[in-house]
């Protein structure tokens, strides 16, 4: 982050924090209505702009400037496009009315209804929704620190990450080897490591011909497993070896000096490291309660209210939210109904039954796209997906409906994007 | 790939109706959204003319209702909107298509 940058973020904190005191006098008047909304990605930015349209008072914690959103940060990865068109700010968030607060939240406590920053002020709430996606789990993986996410990235947090791992897969002769580790269930984005690998094979296909790329998992299936598998035998015979869990593909543990990956029967290592580790809900919902023994965050499938934590709701990635997975365009669906739920409690009504959609595209190569899509409402306290409708793209389609959704990824993410940033 | 096509064609008209709708469309026009509404335009952003994928909102109920019968029942091409489709019944795609209807 560069000087100006930051003094850019520190002024802006200063207004905000003018704005939020105004904000706070105005709601003292109203006695309700105030709500605090920490994480400025998909599912964050998407509640407080709703939140917002709905008459409330609405305050955005978010320290980053820059969001760097991770769909599509496969896609540079393989050289397909430019990290900048993966970045974006919260202007429009702000000029809408929501005043922005660029500081970490450190810690919440639910009693008083009060959030705290990193610089020791304090936000008051009636009702905090935490949006904070994902840690990275440095304790879970022997060997893999933050220190050996510098030699072996994870770049699943999209950003610096994504920019080294990139290099990495440039500087790399042909004829090397990539090596993914790929986590047990659940973690963020289920097709995201099947995905990465289809398109850096795409783009050894099309730089490196010889290299090959080798799949460590901790798992015996994965996402649209029939549809990558099909593709990678069609589109890079031989390059692609998947190891599943019980072929010994669980890393148990690593050595980044050597770019050394042990399991229970063996040794691999590779020219190219990437080590996709287990994650848990971000900082500040395993500060502020709302987090189970999991690492992630139970919740009420009509409000998503904590099960953990009265007045506190979760969304995106940091939540259990049953059938869906944890994606952006989940998170952007979450965003819009705890909007509505939070508009509800707040006016003393019962919130509705809510009815909630994912679709989740995966480019294969740039030009071949596959999806999977759920419908879900609550069935005994868990998000479950409506019988009958979802699953994935067909088996065996023709090469212009893998086309066009590839058309039809590129056209949600520009969406999404608008709909959350524009 | 002839089907494709017919998708796409009909996508770009409909959008040109949509523009001409969203002007004339009151700007109070939003109501409680019904169950599942709110997911939509995380696909089919309103007001881009050229998309991809339709926008919805302001677009006549009658027509929405109608597509999602076609997608359910099999009888319009889809990618991704014949799986969607079977996640409604009849009653809540009439809501959902009224409230889209009735977005600027």
């Amino acid at each position: 982050m560069s000087l100006a940058f930051t003094r850019r973020a520190l002024l802006k904190t200063a207004a905000a924090g003018a704005a939020a005191a105004a904000l706070s006098r105005r709601t003292a008047a109203q006695a309700s209505g105030r709500v605090v909304v920490v994480g400025g990605g998909f599912g964050g930015a998407t509640c407080a702009r709703e939140l917002k349209r709905k008459g409330l008072a609405v305050t955005l914690v978010e320290a980053n400037a820059v969001y760097t959103a991770c769909p599509f940060s496969n896609a540079v990865l393989a050289g397909l496009r430019p990290i900048e068109t993966q970045q974006f700010n919260l202007d429009a968030v702000e000029k809408e009315g929501i005043a922005i607060i660029r500081q970490r939240a450190v810690r919440a406590d639910p009693q008083a209804r009060r959030v705290v920053l990193e610089d020791g002020s304090s936000q008051d709430y009636d009702r905090l929704v935490l949006s904070p996606g994902i840690d990275i789990r440095f304790d879970a993986l022997p060997g893999y620190d933050e220190a050996a996410a510098g030699t072996m990235p994870h770049a699943w947090k999209a950003g610096e990450q994504t920019i080294l791992l990139r290099r990495q897969l440039e500087a790399m002769d042909d004829g090397g080897t990539f090596v993914m580790v790929a986590p047990a269930n659940p973690f963020r984005c289920p097709p995201g490591p099947y995905e990465r690998a289809s398109l850096i094979a795409h783009y050894f296909k099309t730089h490196k011909p010889r290299s090959k790329l080798l799949i460590l998992d901790a798992k015996d299936s994965f996402s649209k497993q029939r549809l990558f598998q099909a593709a990678w035998q069609e589109l890079y015979p031989g390059m692609i070896e998947w190891v599943s869990l019980s072929s010994g593909g669980k890393v148990i543990e690593v050595d980044a000096k050597t770019r050394t990956l042990v399991t229970d029967f063996g040794r691999h290592t590779g020219d190219v490291v990437n080590v996709i580790p287990p994650q848990r809900a971000g900082q500040i919902a395993q500060a502020g309660g709302a987090a189970d023994r999991t690492g992630w965050c139970p919740i009420d499938p009509v409000t998503f209210e904590s099960r953990l934590q009265p007045n506190v709701h979760v969304i995106g990635d940091a939540s259990i939210a049953g059938g869906m997975p944890k994606s952006a365009f989940s998170a952007n669906a979450q965003g819009k109904v705890c909007a509505a739920a939070v508009a509800s409690l707040l006016r003393g009504e019962a919130p509705a039954e809510p009815k909630l959609i994912n679709t989740c595209y995966s480019l294969v190569a740039p030009d071949y796209g596959i999806s999977v899509a759920g419908v879900y409402n609550p069935r005994n306290g868990v998000l479950t997906d409506v019988e009958g409708a979802g699953g994935t793209s067909p088996v065996s389609a023709p090469p212009s409906f893998r086309a066009q959704e590839a058309v039809y990824a590129e056209a949600w993410f520009q969406t999404i994007a608008r709909e959350v940033y524009g | 790939m002839a089907r494709l096509a017919s998708v796409l064609t009909m996508g770009g008209m409909m959008s040109v109706a949509v523009v001409v709708m969203v002007k004339t469309m009151p700007a109070a026009a939003q109501g409680v959204a019904p169950p599942g509404a709110t997911s939509c335009s995380g696909c089919h952003g309103p007001g881009v003319s050229d998309a991809a994928v339709p926008p919805l909102h302001g677009r006549p109920s009658e027509e929405i209702v109608a597509a999602m019968q076609e997608y359910r029942n099999g009888r319009r091409p889809a990618t991704v909107m014949d799986r969607v489709a079977k996640g409604f019944t009849d009653e809540e795609t009439r809501a959902i298509a009224s409230w889209l209807s009735q977005q600027p």
